[in-house]
């Protein structure tokens, strides 16, 4: 009986502390993203925003550097890195396919880091 | 008290005219680390600095100067927009080529929009000082899109067009608050200084909803100069062979990092009397204006703050008529024809807008207005007199739906009326008022696409519930060409007498057909616009040029129909029944010869018909072709800033047909359609350093004069008098010239 309440308590309290972790609805992040031109940073914005939940996403040629504003309850910031690696941008996280990188524009390929 | 007023801010402003304020920071490459010995210069100018052992630097902010170049060999060259003083941080990037590239790029003053959905051009203060003189509604004389029509010969004002129809059908508004309408209608755009205007967007077509019911065939927006760009002062002196003569002086003060203030003073008279053609009639009005407005700015960048609060008075005085016309001998006798028109304007607006600083997209603003228009005015023996009071709310708010690309503005509008107008001896006093709800949609892939879905409804307490529904779309399948389609509503009520005041000189008297609408009996006036356009930039030789057509269709379901062709006696108002519709074809090719040279033509076609007593007929007073250049030019800008700018504008008008004057007995009538005619402006300006210029102008060069432009002016109380047929210069050619200075 008494572990039987320990557990329920354990499990009620996990609970509570989930609803507690308030999910950020206009979260912010900078994540560095490899291009050159403008032709990637419409590639590479246009790949941002079609992850369901980003609202905004900017990216800097200068700075290499993709600024977003997405709700956390919707997506995270994996799929970003997921979603533009795969239209053949490296991000700081995940390296794209040679396959896709490969397809980019003549101009678009940008010096890759080992 | 009120001199007391204007004194004591002269000497507010005086005291606080000379400061200086600078564009400080650092210059850093690769980590953040400090680049000494980096060149910062504003473009085309000698004003420059070199970055310290820390890579700091300060140069002094100029208004004029918006673009800061920053170099270093081996570094690519940067060039910034910095329009106030502030602290900047710049980072260079190597350069691989090590090949020396420098790219400057010349502001255009008419630029045309190849991303906004809607067809909007902006014109900027560069384009704005082509023609000097004087106001508003010459602002538009180098502007193809607009037509500035000849001073009717007895007010002298000047009233535009835009698609074949009348400024009614446009909605002007200052700093998007609706401005120019219902009594201010006529004389409006003589009541706005040149020198208080920024800048100028013109949108074609069926308007943003966001402003309102009443745009038909489109919608020009001015911004005037803003407290925190301005500089500390300005005057500009003018004077004409028309013998008028304009002062203006701005003082400008920015009182800390949040507040700024401007006060503009603009004073105008003309003097001695001209007639030219020697009908006895002036040519052009006596009379003076005065006009001032105070403007403060609150900008709080850090939370996302700004507010403007104006306050402006304004007093118009104007005679005209007979050369031999004294108002306190002659007024309400028939010894000579004289007219005076007075008007006297109080506005007080203030506007509230904050950017969430939490996410960019979301904002909401807030302006209220607050005006009041006096006109007391007789025309020979007719007497008008309007007052309006009026106030003006609206409240916007932006946001995103799930991301950028779907932008979202929706608000609320609230309009009051008060108009008390006496026409003669009969008393036309109403009240009008409306509040509406707006939501535009904005679809904007970035790209190649992007529409605007704009609805609106409003409740009016004469024109009922309606509702307005708005659409634009822009399709740009390369980089330098767009197509775009617009359609749209818009309902108003024509204010018909303060709108047709010129017909007051004359003869004829005022008829009102119909007796069961709202509003001097007539029904609101209903109109759809429906256009198309394309826009295409490309290279000849190198040099930059932009061919443009675009075709609009106006068709009015009712119309507040003004009638002149009944009867030479008489102007008829009755609701329309059949047709009235206007076609707008526009033709336009720019082209930057060299460097500092630009050629702008464009040919307009007016198909402009409404359905009269006498049939379906065209528009009087319209001409169907339309031909204009401007050729401006410039030479290089050198090391205090000397320059010396050209500009000369031709204007072809062909043929225009005339209200119908063949019942009149032979000596009083005129011809069915007036000859084809051509006018040409010229405008040199010197600048001699960065405070001083001065410039010399001439209006109508080839002296073309109308002919019998007051039909019947040897006897203006007979029944065969009329001054509103003007479709020319009536004075013939003038020369101008002014100078302006200004302490940056």
């Amino acid at each position: 009986m008494k572990k039987l309440i320990l557990v329920l308590m354990i499990s009620l309290m996990g609970i509570s502390v989930q609803a507690q972790e308030k999910k950020n609805k206009n979260a912010k992040y900078d994540i560095e993203v490899n291009g050159n031109c403008d032709m990637c940073k419409k590639r590479i914005e246009k790949a941002a925003l079609s992850v369901k939940g980003v609202k905004s996403a900017v990216w800097h040629i200068d700075h290499q550097d993709l600024h977003l504003v997405l709700d956390e309850n919707k997506t995270t910031i994996d799929q970003v890195h997921e979603a533009v690696a795969k239209v053949g941008h490296d991000t700081e996280k995940i390296k794209a396919t040679d396959e896709a990188y490969n397809n980019l524009h003549g101009c678009c390929k940008f010096e890759r880091k080992q | 008290m009120k001199k007391q007023l204007i004194i004591s801010l002269f000497l507010l402003f005086s005291t606080l005219l000379f400061s200086q304020e600078n564009v400080t920071g650092k210059i850093t490459f690769d980590d953040n680390q400090p680049l000494p010995g980096a060149n910062i210069y504003w473009q085309n100018t000698q004003i420059g600095a070199v970055s310290d052992d820390k890579g700091n630097f300060s140069i002094p902010f100029t208004a004029e100067n918006t673009f800061l170049v920053i170099s270093y060999v081996g570094f690519q060259t940067v060039t910034l927009t910095i329009t106030e003083p502030k602290s900047i941080t710049q980072n260079l990037e190597f350069d691989n080529t090590l090949d020396e590239v420098t790219l400057t790029k010349v502001r255009k003053s008419l630029q045309k929009n190849y991303m906004a959905a809607a067809n909007v051009q902006t014109m900027t203060s560069k384009e704005l000082l082509k023609a000097a003189c004087c106001n508003l509604s010459e602002s538009f004389e180098t502007n193809p899109s607009i037509d500035v029509n000849f001073s009717d010969a007895v007010s002298g004002s000047r009233q535009i067009r835009m698609l074949g129809l009348t400024s009614p059908y446009i909605l002007m508004t200052e700093e998007n608050i609706p401005a120019i309408r219902g009594a201010s209608q006529a004389y409006g755009l003589s009541f706005v200084p040149g020198t208080w205007v920024e800048s100028i967007q013109i949108t074609k077509g069926a308007g943003s909803v966001v402003n309102g019911f009443e745009s038909i065939s489109g919608q020009i927006n001015y911004e005037m100069i803003k407290p925190q760009d301005d500089i500390p002062f300005f005057l500009n002196a003018y004077g004409s062979t028309d013998s008028r003569f304009e002062l203006n002086t701005h003082f400008n003060k920015k009182l800390n990092d949040k507040w700024a203030t401007s006060l503009f003073l603009h004073g105008n008279a003309r003097v001695s009397k001209n007639d030219m053609n020697d009908d006895s009639f002036l040519d052009n009005p006596i009379g003076q204006q005065i006009n001032m407005i105070n403007r403060w700015q609150y900008t709080d960048a850090e939370n996302g703050w700004v507010s403007f609060i104006n306050f402006r008075y304004m007093n118009d005085e104007k005679q005209t008529g007979q050369v031999d016309f004294d108002p306190d001998r002659d007024r309400g006798t028939t010894n000579f024809w004289g007219s005076e028109i007075n008007t006297e304007k109080l506005d007080i607006s203030s506007k509230i807008g904050r950017v969430s600083t939490e996410v960019p997209w979301r904002s909401f603003g807030f302006q209220n207005a607050f005006n009041y228009h006096k006109q007391n005015s007789y025309f020979g023996l007719n007497q008008y007199d309007i007052t309006q009071r009026s106030f003006y709310s609206n409240l916007i708010y932006n946001s995103i739906i799930s991301n950028t690309l779907h932008k979202i503005a929706t608000g609320l509008n609230f309009t009051y009326d008060q108009f008390d107008e006496v026409v003669n001896v009969s008393d036309f006093s109403r009240i009008d008022n409306s509040v509406g709800a707006f939501f535009e949609y904005t679809y904007c892939n970035d790209d190649d696409l992007s529409y605007v879905l704009g609805g609106r409804i409003d409740y009016h307490n004469r024109l009922g519930v309606f509702v307005t529904p708005r659409a634009h779309l822009r399709y740009k399948p390369f980089e330098k060409t767009t197509f775009r389609i617009s359609a749209g509503r818009g309902k108003r009520s024509a204010n018909i007498f303060a709108e047709n005041q010129q017909l007051f000189a004359s003869s004829r008297q005022f008829q009102i057909l119909d007796t069961g609408g709202e509003i001097y009996g007539l029904d609101a006036e209903i109109a759809w616009n429906y256009g198309v356009s394309y826009l295409q930039g490309f290279k000849v030789f190198g040099k930059e040029a932009e061919f443009s057509v675009d075709f609009y269709r106006t068709d009015f379901q009712n119309q507040a129909i003004v009638d002149v062709d009944f009867s030479p006696q008489e102007v008829l108002f009755y609701n329309l029944d059949g047709k009235s519709f206007a076609n707008s074809l526009q033709v336009d090719l720019s082209y930057e010869i060299s460097t500092h040279f630009n050629v702008r033509t464009a040919y307009k076609y007016y198909d402009v018909q409404t359905d009269y007593t006498i049939g379906l007929v065209e528009r009087p007073l319209q001409a169907k072709h339309r031909f204009f250049t401007n050729i401006a030019y410039e030479t290089h800008v050198k090391e205090k800033g000397q320059q010396w700018k050209f500009d000369f504008t031709y204007n072809w008008l062909g043929k225009q047909r005339l209200p119908r004057t063949q019942s009149n007995p032979e000596e009083y009538r005129l011809q069915e359609f007036t000859n084809p005619f051509s006018v040409m402006n010229a405008q040199i300006t010197r600048t001699f350093s960065k405070t001083f210029e001065i410039y010399l102008g001439a209006e109508n060069l080839g002296n073309y004069q109308q002919e019998n432009a007051i039909l019947g002016s040897n006897d203006p109380f007979g029944s065969y008098f009329d001054s509103s047929m003007v479709y020319a210069p009536v004075f013939g050619a003038m020369f101008y010239t002014g100078l302006r200075f200004k302490i940056q």
